[in-house]
This record gives C-alpha cells, sequence and structure tokens, in this order.
C-alpha cells in the first residue's frame, strides 16, 4: 500500500474493514427482528431473550470469546452441526472473527433499533391495518421507513464496535496475520515488538477517526428520525 | 345495509356486553367518555378482540377476519395520518398496498376540499385540515362501512363547523353507512340518523334520532342542559332583515340568517330549555316564533323539572319547564299550548343540512 502504512498494517486494517462490515451486514436482519420483538411483543421469556442480547455487553469479552469457542468452534456442537452439514467452519478463520464482532455489537445494534421502533405510535400500525395492510405490509411500509434512520444509526455504531473488537476475537479465532488479525490484535501485535511503535501509533489514530466518524454519523442519523416521525 | 354487534367483553374495570341490530345512514353511539363506546368501534374494526363477538356487515362476518380484510374505514379522533408520507400518498396508501390504481380520487378530494393540501406532509398540517385528509384516506381505502371515533372532539369549534358540512355531505351523498362515536348532543343532533346510547357498557336506548332526542324519557339520558328535539325544516325565504324564514309542519320559523336558497332542506335543533309554553297565544311579545302545539307526553325529573314533549302536527319539540309551572298551567297530554321560542336562541351549529333538499 503506502510506506507510512507497513504491509501487516494495511493487511488488518482490509481485514478489520471486511470483518466489521460482514458482521453488520449479517446481524442486520437478526438485530431488527430482536428489536421488534422486545419493543412490540409481550411474550414469555422476554426478559430472558432481552438478558441475553445484553450479554456480551456485560460479559467480560474474553469470557465471551471463550463461549464462542465452546459452540462454534470445530468440537463444539454448533460449530461441528454447520461443519457436517455446509462445510462451514469458523474456528480460526476471518468469518470468526466476523461472528465474534458480530455478537460483541448485537446489543448495541438491538438497543438503536429498538429506540426507534418504541418511537413509532403504534397506532400509526393499527390505522395501516384497518386501510387493509397486513402486519407484513405495515411493517414494510409504515415501520421499517419511520425507524430507517435508527437502523442505520444502530449499524453504524455496530460497524464501529466491530472495528474496535479485542477480546473476543483474540480468545475465539486468535491472531493470525492475514485472517484474523484485526486492526486491535495488530495494534497489540506491533507493540510487542521492538520499533513497533510506530505503526501501532497509525493505527491507533485509524481507529480514533472511525470510532469519531461512526459516532457523529449515527448521532446526525439518529435526529433525523425525530423529525421524520414528527412529520415535517 | 343492515348491521349487527353482539359483543361481551370484561375489562379490568368494568364489562362490555352489547347488543345490536343498526340500519344504514349514520349512526351516532353516544355515551360519556368511559362508557366503551370507542371499544365498540375497536372491535367492529378488529382492533379489539372481546372474548365474545358477533360483528356481521350484510352477510359479512367480520369477527372471523383480522383487521385488514374486513374492509371498514376508520377516522381516528388523532387523525393518525403517516407522517413520512405527503398528504397525497396518505391518501392513496391503501391502493398503493393493493397495487391498484386510486379510485374516486377527485371526487373524494373535492368533497374534503383537500386540493390544495397534496403535496404537505401531517406536520405542517392544522388539526381540522389533518382531520379531513384522514377522513379522505379511509373514504378511499373503499371501506363498506366508516367508522368515525370522535373525529371532532380535539377541535375548535371553528375546526367543527369547518368539518360538520364535509361529515353531512358524506352521509347525504356517498351512502355509505357510518357509525359515530360522540359525547357531544350539538354533533349528535345535527348528524345522526339513529342514535345507541351506551351507558357504563351496555346500550341504553336505540332508535331513530328524532325519535330519541324527543322523547322526553330517553332525552335526559344525553344530559338535561342538551336535551332538545330535532325538527326537520326548509327554507322558505332570505327576508330583508337578516332573518331566514323556515317552514316547518308546525308552521313558519324564523331565525338568524342560514345561508342557502329556498327550497334547501334543513335540521334545526332546538333546546329543551330554550322552549316557552304559553296556554293562549301571546301577544306583544319579542319572541318570533310562536308555533301552536299538542302536549303529548310529560316527563317528570329528578330535580324541579319536567320534559314536555310537543307534537306539532308530526313534528315533535321537547320543552323544559319548572314542575311549578306545569302544575299552574295542569299541563295534561292533549291540551293545546303554544310553544315560543326566541329567534336567536337558535346557535348557527345546531343548524345542519338534511337529506332531500331539492337545491342541493
Amino acid at each position: 500500500m503506502t510506506d507510512w502504512l507497513p504491509p501487516e498494517a494495511a493487511t488488518a486494517l482490509a481485514l478489520s474493514l471486511r470483518v466489521s462490515l460482514v458482521a453488520t451486514l449479517v446481524s442486520l436482519p437478526f438485530g431488527i427482528l430482536c428489536a421488534y420483538a422486545l419493543a412490540r411483543w409481550r411474550f414469555p421469556g422476554h426478559g430472558l431473550l432481552n438478558g441475553l442480547v445484553h450479554l456480551p455487553l456485560i460479559l467480560p469479552p474474553v469470557v465471551t470469546g471463550y463461549l464462542l469457542l465452546l459452540t462454534f468452534g470445530r468440537q463444539g456442537w454448533v460449530g461441528a452441526a454447520l461443519w457436517d452439514w455446509f462445510g462451514l467452519t469458523f474456528a480460526f478463520r476471518w468469518t470468526g472473527a466476523a461472528l465474534a464482532a458480530g455478537v460483541m455489537a448485537f446489543p448495541l445494534l438491538v438497543r438503536a433499533i429498538r429506540l426507534a421502533i418504541e418511537a413509532v405510535d403504534p397506532k400509526l400500525e393499527d390505522a395501516a391495518a384497518t386501510l387493509g395492510a397486513s402486519r407484513p405490509v405495515v411493517f414494510a411500509t409504515v415501520t421499517l421507513p419511520l425507524i430507517l434512520p435508527g437502523v442505520i444509526a444502530g449499524a453504524v455504531l455496530a460497524f464501529a464496535k466491530a472495528m474496535g473488537e479485542f477480546g473476543a476475537t483474540i480468545t475465539f479465532v486468535a491472531n493470525i496475520p492475514g485472517e484474523t488479525q484485526t486492526l486491535p490484535t495488530a495494534i497489540y501485535s506491533f507493540l510487542q515488538v521492538p520499533g513497533g511503535d510506530g505503526a501501532a501509533l497509525t493505527l491507533v489514530l485509524i481507529s480514533v477517526a472511525v470510532a469519531m466518524l461512526a459516532l457523529a454519523l449515527s448521532e446526525w442519523l439518529s435526529r433525523r428520525v425525530a423529525r421524520r416521525i414528527a412529520g415535517r | 345495509m343492515t348491521l349487527e354487534i353482539r359483543i361481551s367483553h370484561r375489562f379490568d374495570d368494568f364489562r362490555l356486553e352489547v347488543d345490536l341490530t343498526l340500519p344504514g345512514g349514520l349512526t351516532c353511539l353516544f355515551g360519556k367518555s368511559g362508557s366503551g363506546k370507542t371499544s365498540i368501534v375497536n372491535a367492529v374494526a378488529g382492533l379489539l378482540r372481546p372474548d365474545r363477538a358477533h360483528i356481521v356487515l350484510d352477510g359479512v362476518a367480520l369477527h372471523d377476519l383480522p383487521p385488514h380484510r374486513r374492509e371498514v374505514g376508520y377516522v381516528f379522533q388523532d387523525a393518525r395520518l403517516f407522517p413520512h408520507l405527503t398528504v397525497q400518498e396518505n391518501l392513496v396508501y391503501a391502493a398503493r398496498i393493493r397495487r391498484q390504481r386510486p379510485e374516486g380520487m377527485e371526487r373524494v378530494v373535492d368533497l374534503l376540499g383537500i386540493g390544495g393540501l397534496l403535496d404537505r406532509r401531517p406536520g405542517t398540517l392544522s388539526g381540522g385540515e389533518k382531520q379531513r385528509v384522514a377522513i379522505g384516506r379511509a373514504l378511499l381505502s373503499q371501506p363498506r362501512l366508516l367508522l368515525m371515533d370522535e373525529p371532532l372532539a380535539a377541535l375548535d369549534e371553528a375546526r367543527k363547523a369547518e368539518i360538520l358540512p364535509y361529515i353531512e355531505a358524506l352521509r347525504d351523498e356517498t351512502g355509505l353507512p357510518i357509525l359515530y362515536v360522540s359525547h357531544s348532543v350539538p354533533e349528535v343532533a345535527r348528524l345522526a340518523t339513529t342514535i345507541v346510547l351506551i351507558d357504563s357498557g351496555g346500550v341504553g336506548a336505540v332508535g331513530p334520532a328524532t325519535t330519541i332526542l324527543s322523547d322526553p324519557a330517553t332525552a335526559p339520558l344525553l344530559g338535561l342542559r342538551d336535551a332538545g328535539a330535532v325538527l326537520a325544516a326548509r327554507i322558505a325565504a332570505q327576508e330583508s332583515d337578516g332573518l331566514t324564514r323556515l317552514e316547518t309542519a308546525a308552521g313558519p320559523l324564523w331565525l338568524p340568517r342560514i345561508e342557502g336558497s329556498p327550497g334547501r332542506a334543513l335540521r334545526v335543533r332546538i333546546a329543551a330549555q330554550d322552549v316557552i309554553l304559553a296556554l293562549h297565544r301571546p301577544e306583544g311579545l319579542s319572541a318570533l316564533n310562536i308555533l301552536p302545539a299538542k302536549v303529548a307526553a310529560l316527563h317528570d325529573g329528578q330535580g324541579p323539572g319536567v320534559l314536555v314533549r310537543l307534537d306539532l302536527g308530526g313534528e315533535f319539540l321537547l320543552a323544559r319547564v319548572t314542575r311549578r309551572s306545569a302544575q299552574a298551567m295542569d299541563l295534561q297530554p292533549g291540551l293545546a299550548v303554544h310553544a315560543v321560542l326566541k329567534s336567536v336562541a337558535v346557535a348557527q351549529a345546531d343548524v345542519g343540512r338534511r337529506t332531500g333538499g331539492d337545491s342541493d
């Protein structure tokens, strides 16, 4: 790439972007579903689901990473099944890094979308039903357009969180350059070798920039949600 | 059209028990807030699932259908326009989700006078404008029944006066059956063809509006202060001193200027407390309207008042007098009296249109 960025650092940055993008896009539909269920439905296990979604926020990331290893590792009960049926494996692959990043970012994604859904008056959805719209159509034509800025804001936050994921990633898929070495694990590696501070600092600045940008973007989008719901 | 509504539902604090068979036209569900009126229309729309429901519109069992398949339009008290869509997009919403061309758009836009609002966003509309757009949106979903839940309650008097004529036009020109929730007597008197009195979760009385309003037994249920009958009238002439002469079954009636050309059919609500009774035709009186009548029935209230039903040759008026006067005058069914009414006592809002007008 360029001479101010060592090739390992460039690789780590590119991998981080790919991992975060995949993690965000794949978790988005699940995030919307979870947020909708938590915001609109009352069912047995509501509290349990809410707890599960928020768990990665509270658990030490190492614990989340280890739990992922237990379930999605080659010997894990989900990981083994996925390998047998689809030839899909997460262990020590970049897909595993994406899974770890997605799980860690999930609470942020769901929280942002849930807030947006709760700001939509259910009476509007009732009104749509009386006009002939079935549940899925109500969601597609009323709920989703109204929460869209909130969904995007949540996705931006989740992307930024995924870019910074360290503990669960390194526990689950280790720190393999070119395969699972993301921005934060690369910074960690650079700091372990003599003369690596320069590259580490560059990556630190990039991380800060991504985080700030994402935060600003998500703020701006949240304000749009409010304006959209006010209907002006 | 017939609409059968049999509902039984237990809420936390009260029980809703309703058994109604309603004709077409505009049916007002009248009652205090919290009496269960809105729950009834919500059950018809499918937004409330009662414990037991038998709701049949012209042979179609609505209670078996989800809300979106009931073909029932609903105008809510808070217009509930979709904030992310323009007025135009709100109006064609029902057609769009069915992938149909919106039918009758021009007629509805004309009827409601919303042609100038089509490109606006709901957030920029006044309360009255929002409500007219909401009515249009419900109409354009091609409903077989229109529900209106206190559509005017959130509006000030001027906005109400702006929208009432549109609802009258709906009632008279579209032939669409309307179920209308209200707790305002003037509104009910102006709009209803059928009245259902709802009292703490049950039906207090049902009947044609003219009967319910002029029956001294049911009128007090609408509130004594507001008791008053509705008189069918027709504009006879616009007079030069600012008065309008009306023809009624009981004779001429002079009221402050009412817009419209001679022949226009009206319904005029006359509050019972504005009617004075006299045994002989009074002379030298400032009140212009003196109508010969016959006492049809008397109804003692709990207070010092008596409600008197007056027969004016097929039309009925209610008068509220004190029991002392009733005794002094020896009011009895069959007695010939004169009903005296000040012209200015009738508010503009109490004069509405009526089907059968020649000139409108």
